[in-house]
């Protein structure tokens, strides 16, 4: 079973007016697992990110309690995220390319794992760790499979990323002939100059970020599944956080994810399939994949903010869910600052626009009365991007720990990656 | 100050041909009356793909905003960290943004909100790239914590 290219895009959600999602409530998360988070492949091929992707998935199905040939859809975010392995040379089957070690798809897995039943498999969203969840919920309410595994495999080798290649060039073509002589080429700088034009227009300053980072960490270091967990540091202060070097003013390195070698895998199964499984199923009550163009060289807070409006409007409008009633909110903190977009756009716990980073100075601990990204994000967790969708359905399954909310928990709305290009998943304890 | 230096393509020459001669152009599409910069093979207003004409424009800007590098990925920058860059506002239109080192003004001190005016300086022989001149400054200049 291979990549039938040009599929995916068939079964995004990407407009306005689409109504309630036709599938609401008739697909299901159950498990997940995942694999050791490495903050590098030591080149142990046991480490690999194909030998990582098979813990995961392995794990998912123990967890529902099903077997290999009950699969018959398997989804991949491929990557390759940070840089591939060659020209090194490559070792004995199956590590003999790049999938496996700086990438995994959906057809590596299905080899590796002996999947004999497969009629459903896709590679195509390459970075769209978001998007391969909304992806297989509606290949499962169309019927093109019943029981899928989700991949988030998330490579990182030794070395810095970015460092070599067009960057170490002393000439700049492409695109880079409009950035790279001007210097423009640190990570997340464009966020960085939007983040001051939202601190100049809503009066608020960069160390107002210091408490939701903090938070982040400290509810990453009760998830199980992150970095931060698994290889435990000193708790992240306030003070260390004003003290943290510069990457790119007003971007610090706590701003900034951390990237991690490592594989999450999610199974997705039709509501009435679920009710037969280890775990209480969580309902899918809509999915949107959103990509937009920046009308210049990089995105300004005002377009940020006009993204964050139409990622808000799609979701409630497909979930049938208003602001009120979203109980868990995990949206993207990859960079996070670019987080507050999301947080006033979708008004949760009644925040309005300019009011994100106010909102941070109140109780958004998982005790207190507005747990925000109570999964501690990718700052909290690490660069899988997957800790925000694991959360909700663990927060929804009452099997969150010393992360479980103490409010309710029947909804969550999760999402990732950035602003103009982000894919969100609905959830819901109930199917209606 | 080793830059990288820009090679023209195709959709770029006019631009780098103008810089040569100390002219800005950007972009126009005729059909709908807006500009762009970078330029695009298509309009990204309309989408149209033959109304795209080269306008000269004034050359005057203001500092909308900047961030200061401190940990580049381009090699040939990593010497000068930190720096500046800031992006400038077109006074026709101010939508369209162009980037700037703004030469003679310290690091993390850039004055948002202040007039500028394009300039031209000498990145190889026989290549003058954009760059912008402060020319007024701010009536306040925003203040910044950290």
């Amino acid at each position: 079973m291979v990549t039938q290219k040009g599929v995916a895009a068939k079964l995004y959600r990407s407009k306005d007016g689409l109504g309630v999602w036709e599938h609401r409530g008739k697909v299901a998360a159950v498990s997940y697992g995942y694999s050791p988070c490495d903050r590098r492949w030591d080149e142990n091929l046991e480490h690999s990110l194909g030998a990582y992707s098979m813990i995961a998935a392995k794990k998912a199905l123990e967890e529902a309690g099903i077997r290999l040939d009950q699969v018959d859809g398997v989804v991949s975010a491929p990557g390759p995220i940070g840089e591939p392995w060659a020209p090194r040379p490559y070792f004995a089957p199956p590590y003999d390319s790049e999938d496996g070690i700086s990438l995994v798809t959906a057809e590596w897995l299905i080899k590796n794992m002996g999947l004999k039943n497969v009629r459903f498999a896709n590679s195509e969203a390459s970075r769209g760790h978001g998007q391969v969840l909304g992806m297989a919920s509606q290949a499962i309410g169309e019927g093109l499979c019943h029981t899928c595994l989700v991949l988030f495999p998330f490579g990182n080798l030794a070395g810095r990323y970015s460092q070599a290649g067009s960057n170490a060039r002393e000439t700049a073509t492409g695109n880079g002939q409009w950035s790279m002589p001007w210097g423009w080429g640190a990570a997340g700088a464009g966020f960085a100059y939007g983040f001051n034009q939202y601190c100049r227009k809503y009066g608020v300053n960069h160390d107002m970020m210091a408490p939701f980072v903090v938070n982040l960490r400290r509810n990453g270091r009760m998830n199980p599944m992150g970095y931060y967990a698994q290889h435990p540091e000193e708790p992240l202060t306030v003070e260390d956080y004003l003290a943290s070097r510069w990457v790119v003013k007003p971007l610090c390195l706590h701003d900034a994810d951390r990237p991690v070698n490592a594989a999450v895998c999610f199974l997705l199964t039709t509501a009435d399939r679920a009710k037969d499984m280890k775990l209480p199923p969580v309902y899918v009550l809509n999915h949107n994949n959103n990509n937009f163009e920046a009308r210049g060289l990089t995105h300004t807070a005002e377009e940020m903010g006009q993204f964050g409006d139409i990622h808000a409007r799609r979701m409630y409008e497909g979930s049938g869910l208003t602001p009120s009633e979203v109980d868990i909110f995990n949206p993207y903190d990859g960079f996070t600052l670019f987080t507050q977009y999301y947080l006033d756009a979708f008004g949760w716990h009644g925040v309005k626009k300019g009011e994100a980073l106010h909102f941070y100075q109140g109780d958004i601990r998982v005790e207190g009365p507005h747990p925000f990204l109570s999964s501690g994000g990718n700052n909290g967790t690490g660069r899988t991007r997957a800790a925000i969708f694991t959360d909700c359905i663990e927060q929804l399954q009452g099997r969150a720990g010393p992360r479980q909310v103490h409010i309710k928990a029947e909804t969550a709305i999760a999402g990732c990656t950035m602003p103009h290009t982000c894919a969100w998943m609905a959830f819901g304890k109930y199917p209606d | 100050m080793p830059r990288p230096i820009p090679v023209p393509d195709e959709l770029s020459k006019p631009f780098w041909d103008a810089c040569n001669e100390r002219r800005l152009v950007v972009q126009n599409c005729t059909a709908c009356n807006r500009m762009q910069y970078p330029p695009e093979k298509t309009c990204l207003g309309c989408g149209s793909g033959k109304s795209l004409a080269w306008r000269e424009v004034s050359g005057r800007g203001r500092v909308d905003d900047y961030v200061v590098v401190h940990d580049s990925r381009l090699r040939l920058w990593q010497a000068e960290q930190p720096y500046n860059v800031a992006l400038i506002a077109l006074e026709e239109d101010p939508g369209v943004l162009f980037l700037s080192n703004l030469p003679g003004i310290p690091v993390d001190q850039v004055p948002v909100g202040a007039s500028v005016q394009a300039d031209f300086e000498e990145v190889t022989p026989g290549q003058l790239l954009l760059e912008w001149r402060v020319v007024s400054q701010p009536q306040r200049p925003a203040q910044r914590k950290r």
